[in-house]
């Protein structure tokens, strides 16, 4: 457990270092994770964190390669904020939903969403998030963001949403 | 069996080289680019037919007696059946109306071409049901081949077409007619999804559910009494199978994850689907009502599409645990089948596999640089043929019969459907005017057809 968190506390400081010049701090305040996401921490009577487009919880979605499902480096600190917020607030729950351009089989699309999803659960449940906290589902090509038939649509569709209960 | 037959398995087989510019000379002379328009009404689907083989049957069907005077037709029925199934041509009857044998002045018949010829009567019975009396002759030897005789409501008179069509097709081909079938396809319109299910020839389109969710995944019990498939509606993919009479349904996979790739045991008692409640995408089988949950693949990769073989003993699969998405088959084992048989080694993309109803070969969609096509390979000599050459073709069925193929294409960015024959011989279009349709389903056989 304290390997995994120092291995997320490297990431997390990497992450802060690139964005913000305050130096960041693990800790389990508010105000670290104000501090995380590069802005001044948002009161807790002010708004929600996961909608305030000034904190990197309203980011949700982590875009894929071509045929691929590995998340990629970008992406990390998003979704380990996520996995952080789930920690903290153990009645909150997620839903992971993976999506793949429309090139190919109908469902060989829906499993290759469905890996998305789950490479996203498997970094935060490599964070320590529980996993009844997270279902990864996949709606394949079958809810596309973009509708187009071009390498734009299809990089928009390629593509793991992080969807809170509720929502 | 009868001689009308042989000589044109003889015709075939000479036929070989000269295909290619014979199916050229018949695409650009012959009319065989034809719209099938019923009564707006009734016609879900419109029909078009491309190309053909030069070696066709060619078949006369004189309309029958008093046919006239009924509110729906039986011999323009028989006609588009035939024309559709691409094995047979149309000879014009020239303005000759022959109801009985003794009619019939053979020669005349000869001289046009046909090889068959088909004529009947129509009577309205004072009960207003409609007795059909028809016979299928054979010219040259002057002999009647077919003579039957049904009695049936106003309502099942195209339903009793189709039987004449398969019939005539069974007689004069060797093969199993699929006319009295029906077909199952997704229609998006807007942001509603529905399912339908029409007659084969598109006709009598009926709406089984409607959703403002995707449906994906039709499978046919092999009785076609229900439908299984997966939507979306709990906003995330769920299988369902629904009773076409009633209406009824049930939510047969319903687990943490996703839920999709329903597929039919040859008994129907049980359903192969792909789950990932326990990581990734597995194959499990379960009881069709939903219970008992028995794993099959223990892959680390995606293992999805299953489809049993005839017998019951295989299923085959799409699985990219050898890096990239390729066509395996399992044997159905009470202990973990860890053991798969790799089918396809093709190029980097082959999914969507389908069992021909003999079992002996498989349909699937070949990628083939960025196009993706319909293809079949035998199992035994493990030989691969390219059916389309569209971009996007997606969902092969086979009829029940082997023959042919139906499939899921895109025509200007709009989905239609598409029919194949399974010597790559014989094209056909089904359009409706609006809407998205996809994941076309051939069903099974009715009970009284089957073997």
């Amino acid at each position: 457990m304290k390997k995994i968190l120092s291995i997320v506390l490297v990431v997390l400081l990497s992450a802060c270092a690139s964005k913000t010049t305050k130096p960041g701090g693990e800790g389990g305040s508010q105000a670290d994770k104000g501090a995380m996401s590069g802005e001044s921490a948002s009161g807790g009577a002010t708004g929600n964190p996961l909608t305030d487009p000034n904190n990197i919880l309203s980011k949700r979605s982590v875009y894929f390669d071509f045929d691929k499902y590995v998340v990629k480096e970008k992406y990390n600190s998003m979704v380990l904020s996520h996995a952080r917020y789930l920690r903290e607030n153990s009645n909150a729950s997620i839903r992971l939903e993976g999506n793949a351009d429309e090139r190919g089989s109908r469902e060989y699309n829906l499993a290759l969403g469905q890996r998305r999803a789950d490479s996203v659960k498997r970094v935060m449940t490599l964070a320590g998030t529980q996993e009844s906290q997270i279902e990864s589902v996949s709606y394949g090509e079958e809810k596309p963001r973009a509708v187009g038939h071009n390498e734009a649509a299809w990089d928009e569709n390629r593509r793991a949403d992080i969807r809170y209960q509720g929502e | 069996m009868i001689s009308i037959i042989s000589p044109y398995k003889i015709f075939f087989s000479k036929v070989g080289s000269m295909q290619n510019s014979l199916r050229q000379f018949s695409c650009h002379t012959l009319a065989l680019i034809f719209c099938l328009f019923g009564t707006p009404l009734h016609a879900a689907l419109d029909i078009e037919i491309f190309g053909g083989g030069a070696s066709q049957i060619p078949i006369a069907i004189v309309p029958f007696a008093a046919e006239e005077r009924l509110t729906q037709g039986v011999t323009a029925v028989v006609k588009s059946d035939l024309q559709r199934s691409g094995l047979f041509r149309m000879v014009d009857s020239d303005g000759s109306a022959p109801h009985e044998p003794s009619e019939i002045v053979y020669p005349n018949w000869q001289m046009r071409g046909a090889n068959a010829l088909v004529i009947g009567t129509t009577r309205i019975l004072p009960n207003g049901q409609i007795e059909v009396r028809y016979r299928l002759m054979d010219v040259a030897r002057q002999e009647i081949l077919i003579s039957d005789m049904e009695t049936v409501s106003v309502k099942q008179l195209r339903a009793v077409a189709h039987r004449m069509a398969d019939n005539i097709y069974e007689k004069l081909t060797g093969d199993v007619g699929v006319f009295s079938t029906r077909i199952a396809y997704v229609v998006k319109q807007g942001k509603k999804y529905a399912l339908q299910v029409a007659d084969a020839d598109g006709f009598n389109a009926r709406t089984a559910i409607e959703y403002t969710q995707p449906i994906i995944s039709l499978a046919w019990s092999p009785d076609g009494t229900k439908i299984a498939y997966v939507s979306f509606e709990n906003k995330k993919p769920v299988i369902h199978v629904q009773t076409l009479a009633t209406g009824a349904r049930k939510a047969v996979a319903k687990f943490r994850g996703s839920n999709s790739a329903p597929a039919w045991s040859p008994d129907g008692k049980k359903l192969a689907v792909v789950l990932s409640k326990k990581g990734g995408s597995q194959i499990f089988l379960i009881n069709s009502d939903g219970s008992g949950l028995k794993r099959l693949t223990r892959s680390s990769g995606i293992d999805t599409e299953p489809n049993f073989s005839p017998d019951g003993k295989s299923i085959i699969f799409t699985s990219d645990r050898g890096g990239s998405p390729q066509i395996y088959q399992m044997p159905v084992t009470g202990s973990a089948s860890g053991v798969a048989e790799r089918l396809t080694f093709e190029g980097s993309y082959n999914v969507s596999p389908q069992y021909r109803h003999d079992g002996r070969s498989f349909t699937f969609i070949h990628r083939n640089g960025s196009k993706f096509n319909v293809a079949i390979q035998d199992l035994e000599t493990r030989q691969v043929q390219l059916l389309t050459d569209s971009l996007f073709d997606e969902s092969p069925s086979f009829a029940p019969n082997g023959k042919i193929i139906l499939y899921a294409t895109e025509i200007k960015g709009r989905g239609i459907l598409a029919a194949v024959s399974s010597d790559g011989r014989t094209r056909q279009r089904l359009s409706i005017q609006k809407g998205d349709i996809r994941e076309p389903e051939w069903g099974p056989l009715p009970k009284w057809r089957r073997k």
